[in-house]
C-alpha cells in the first residue's frame, strides 16, 4: 500500500485511464446515470399517466408504438425500464453512502484507537458479518412498512461490515507510518492526526469501496423487490421482474417484460464492479502485475510517469 | 552546578513480551533501555553510538514521550517530564524536535513541503497570521539549505531527492526554534555523498542557533563531524561516555575499543589491529549475569561474571563501566 498515495490523485486518474476495464465500467456507469437523469425526456410515455387498458394491451409484443412491448398492466416497458434506473441508482447511492459512512467510521476508530475499543468494535463487526444479510433484510423489511426509505436504510445498515474491516486494515497500516510518529513528536493530538494524516490516505480506499458497495446495494434492492418486498409505489427493476414473474409473463411468452430489467441490473452491477476494480488497481499499481514479474512493473512505471517538468503531457494526451 | 538543558537519570524502558503458554505467569521483558544517565548542556552535541538493537532509538522515543518510560527521570530545562501531564509535554515539545532516519517515510506524501513545515506551527497554534507564518516557513527552509525557499513550498515529497527530503524534515524541526534536536540516524539512509552536507548542516545549526543535538548513530565515522561528546551504548546501557577526543583517541571500554578498531581509517598503514568480537549480542530478554558485555569481551575475567559494573570516572568528564579499566591501563603503561 506504500505506492498508492505517492502520485497524488492525479496519478490515480492517469493510471485509471490506462485501465480499459475500468474505463469501460466508468462509461457504463455514466451512461446509466445519464439515462436515469434524462428519463423524462427519453421515455415515450409518462409512467404515472392513468391509462385505459383492454385485454389486448396486456403483454403486447414490441411494436413501433411500444418498442419494448407492454407489461402485465398494459404499461410501456421501455418507459418503466428507463424510470427504473432512477430507483435502482438512488437506492444504490444512498444505501452505499450509509454503509460506507458507518463502516468507515467504525473502521477508522477501531484501527486508530486500537486496544479495547478495537476489540469491541471488531467483534461487533464479526457478529454482523456472520449474520446472513438477505434473510435478515427480508425479515426487517417485512416487519416495517415497505418503502424506498426503509429499503435504503436496511441495505445500508446491513452492508457496512466489509468496509469496516477494509478501512480498519488500511488505517492500521497508515498509522504505522513514520510521518504519523513525526506528527506525534511535534505534539499533534489524535484528532489532528486523524484529520490530517490518516483520513486523507484512507479516503481513496473508501471511494473505491463505495463504488463496489453500490453494486451490492443494487443487487440487494432487486432481490428484495423481486421477493415482493419492494415499495409498491415505485417501479424498480426488481419490482418489474417481480410483476412479470408473478403475473404470467413467462407463460405468455412475454420475454420483453423480463429481459430489460434483468439487463439493467446486470449493466449497473457490472459497471460498478469494473470501475471499482479499475480504481483499486489505479490506487495500488502493484495489483496490476504479478509480484514475480518485477521488470514488467518497472517498465510500466517508467511509462506511466513522465518527466516531472512536463506535467500536462501525459502519455495519453499525445 | 547549573541545571543542564537535559538531565537524564536512571531511565529504563522495558517491553513486556507475551508469555509462551497461556498459563505462564512469569512476565518476561525486553530490556531495551536499562538505567541510562547523562546530561546535555545547551548548544552541546552528544553522539549516542551503538550497534542496532542496543536501545538508542528507543531512548530517543522515550525522550520525546513517544514511548512511556518504565522508570527514571527526564528533566528538560529543570522541568520533570517523566510521567508529566500532557500540558507539560505539549510545552516541552515546542522545544524538543526530532529528525527521523527515513526521509522517504517520515513525510506525508499528500502534503506539500510548505504544509509539512507549517505543521508544527499549526499544531502549536503559533504564528497564526498568514504573513508571519509564511515568513517563518521560508526562514526555516532557508536555514535547512533549501534555497530558494519559495521554489520548494508547493512541491510534494516525491518530487525531491533523499537529501532534500531530509532537509525538509530538518526545516520542519527548525520552524519552532527548538533548543534540543534529537536526530535518530539522520544520514544512514542517505547516499554517502549527501551525508556530509546534512552533517555539516546540523553542525552549523548547532553553532549558529545554539541548538543542543542528541545525535544517534551506529556509525562512529560520522560522529566527530558534529559531536562534542560521545556516549557508547551496549544492550540498553551506556558503557562509556566522554569528550569526542578522549573517547576516540583513548577508548577505555573493551567494547569501544572493538568498535573503533573496525572503523575504516583514511590511512590504512596507521590502522591498528582489528578486534573482532566473538559471538552474538546476548538476548535482551535473558541478560547475562554480571557485566552484560562479558560473553563477548576479549579481556573478561571470572569476576566479570558476577559484578555488574557502573560508570566510573577515569578522567575529566570521561567515565567507563568496566571493572578492569584501571588495572588494564596500569598494565599497558
Amino acid at each position: 500500500m506504500m505506492e498508492q498515495a505517492t502520485g497524488g490523485y492525479r496519478g490515480v486518474w492517469r493510471r485509471l485511464r490506462r485501465n480499459p476495464m475500468g474505463m469501460i465500467g466508468l462509461a457504463m456507469l455514466v451512461t446509466a446515470i445519464g439515462v436515469a437523469l434524462l428519463a423524462p425526456w427519453l421515455s415515450p410515455y409518462d409512467p404515472n399517466a392513468i391509462i385505459r387498458v383492454t385485454i389486448l394491451d396486456i403483454y403486447q409484443s414490441p411494436s413501433p408504438a411500444h418498442w419494448l412491448g407492454t407489461d402485465d398492466a398494459g404499461r410501456d416497458v421501455l418507459t418503466n425500464f428507463l424510470y427504473g434506473a432512477r430507483v435502482s441508482l438512488t437506492v444504490g447511492f444512498f444505501a452505499s453512502f450509509i454503509a460506507v459512512s458507518i463502516g468507515g467510521l467504525l473502521g477508522l476508530s477501531a484501527g486508530f484507537l486500537g486496544g479495547r475499543t478495537e476489540g469491541v468494535l471488531m467483534r461487533f463487526t464479526d457478529i454482523m458479518l456472520v449474520i446472513p444479510d438477505l434473510p435478515l433484510a427480508v425479515v426487517i423489511v417485512a416487519l416495517t412498512k415497505p418503502s424506498l426509505t426503509n429499503i435504503i436504510l436496511v441495505i445500508g445498515l446491513l452492508g457496512w461490515t466489509g468496509t469496516a474491516r477494509l478501512v480498519r486494515a488500511q488505517t492500521m497500516s497508515v498509522k504505522q507510518r513514520k510521518f504519523v510518529l513525526r506528527a506525534r513528536a511535534v505534539g499533534a493530538g489524535n484528532r489532528y492526526i486523524m484529520h490530517r494524516h490518516i483520513f486523507p490516505l484512507v479516503l481513496p480506499l473508501m471511494v473505491v469501496n463505495t463504488v463496489l458497495v453500490i453494486s451490492l446495494a443494487i443487487l440487494n434492492e432487486s432481490t428484495l423487490s423481486f421477493l415482493g418486498l419492494g415499495d409498491p409505489a415505485t417501479l424498480s427493476w426488481g419490482q418489474m421482474l417481480n410483476y412479470a414473474f408473478t403475473r404470467g409473463a413467462m407463460s405468455a411468452g412475454a420475454w420483453w417484460a423480463l429481459i430489460p430489467p434483468g439487463f439493467g441490473i446486470v449493466w449497473v452491477v457490472l459497471a460498478c464492479t469494473l470501475l471499482g476494480q479499475g480504481l483499486e488497481q489505479a490506487l495500488n499499481p502493484r495489483l496490476l502485475t504479478h509480484h514475480l514479474a518485477a521488470d514488467r512493473t518497472l517498465t510500466s512505471h517508467r511509462r506511466l510517469q513522465p518527466a516531472p517538468t512536463s506535467e500536462g503531457a501525459t502519455p495519453g494526451n499525445r | 552546578m547549573p541545571e543542564p538543558l537535559l538531565r537524564v537519570r536512571g531511565v529504563r524502558k522495558l517491553f513486556p513480551i507475551k508469555a509462551a503458554g497461556w498459563r505462564t505467569h512469569a512476565q518476561r521483558v525486553v530490556h531495551a533501555v536499562d538505567d541510562v544517565n547523562f546530561d546535555l548542556g545547551a548548544g552541546e552535541a552528544l553522539a549516542l553510538v551503538g550497534e542496532s538493537g542496543c536501545g538508542k532509538s528507543t531512548l530517543a522515543l522515550t525522550l520525546l514521550g513517544l514511548e512511556p518510560l518504565t522508570a527514571g527521570s527526564i528533566r528538560f530545562e529543570g522541568q520533570e517530564l517523566a510521567g508529566a501531564p500532557p500540558e507539560v509535554w505539549r510545552l516541552a515539545r515546542r522545544h524538543i524536535q526530532m529528525i527521523f532516519q527515513d526521509p522517504y517515510e517520515s513525510l506525508n506524501p499528500l502534503m506539500t513541503v510548505g504544509e509539512i513545515v507549517a505543521e508544527p506551527l499549526q499544531v502549536h497554534k503559533l504564528a497564526t497570521a498568514t504573513e508571519e507564518r509564511r515568513r517563518r516557513i521560508m526562514a526555516a527552509l532557508d536555514d535547512a539549505g533549501l534555497k530558494p525557499a519559495q521554489h520548494f513550498m508547493r512541491r510534494f515529497p516525491h518530487e525531491l531527492s533523499g537529501g532534500q527530503r531530509q532537509r525538509v524534515a530538518i526545516a520542519a524541526a527548525l520552524v519552532l526554534e527548538p533548543r534540543l534536536l534529537v536526530a535518530d540516524e539522520p544520514v544512514s539512509m542517505l547516499d554517502v555523498s549527501i551525508r556530509a552536507e546534512i552533517l555539516n548542516l546540523l553542525a552549523d545549526l548547532k553553532v549558529r542557533r545554539q541548538i543542543a543535538v542528541l545525535f544517534i548513530t551506529h556509525d562512529l565515522g560520522t560522529v566527530s563531524a558534529i559531536a562534542d561528546r560521545i556516549a557508547v551504548m551496549y544492550l540498553g546501557r551506556i558503557v562509556e561516555i566522554g569528550a569526542v577526543n578522549d573517547v576516540l583517541t583513548t577508548p577505555q571500554h573493551p567494547y569501544t575499543q572493538a568498535l573503533l578498531s573496525v572503523v575504516p581509517a583514511p590511512n590504512p598503514r596507521l590502522r591498528r589491529q582489528h578486534i573482532i568480537l566473538q559471538g552474538e549480542t546476548p538476548d535482551p530478554v535473558n541478560l547475562p549475569a554480571g557485566c552484560r558485555f562479558h560473553p563477548r569481551c576479549p579481556v573478561a575475567i571470572a569476576r566479570c561474571h558476577q559484578v555488574d559494573p557502573v560508570l566510573q570516572a577515569v578522567g575529566a568528564g570521561h567515565a567507563v563501566a568496566c571493572i578492569r579499566t584501571t588495572e588494564l591501563r596500569t598494565n599497558t603503561l
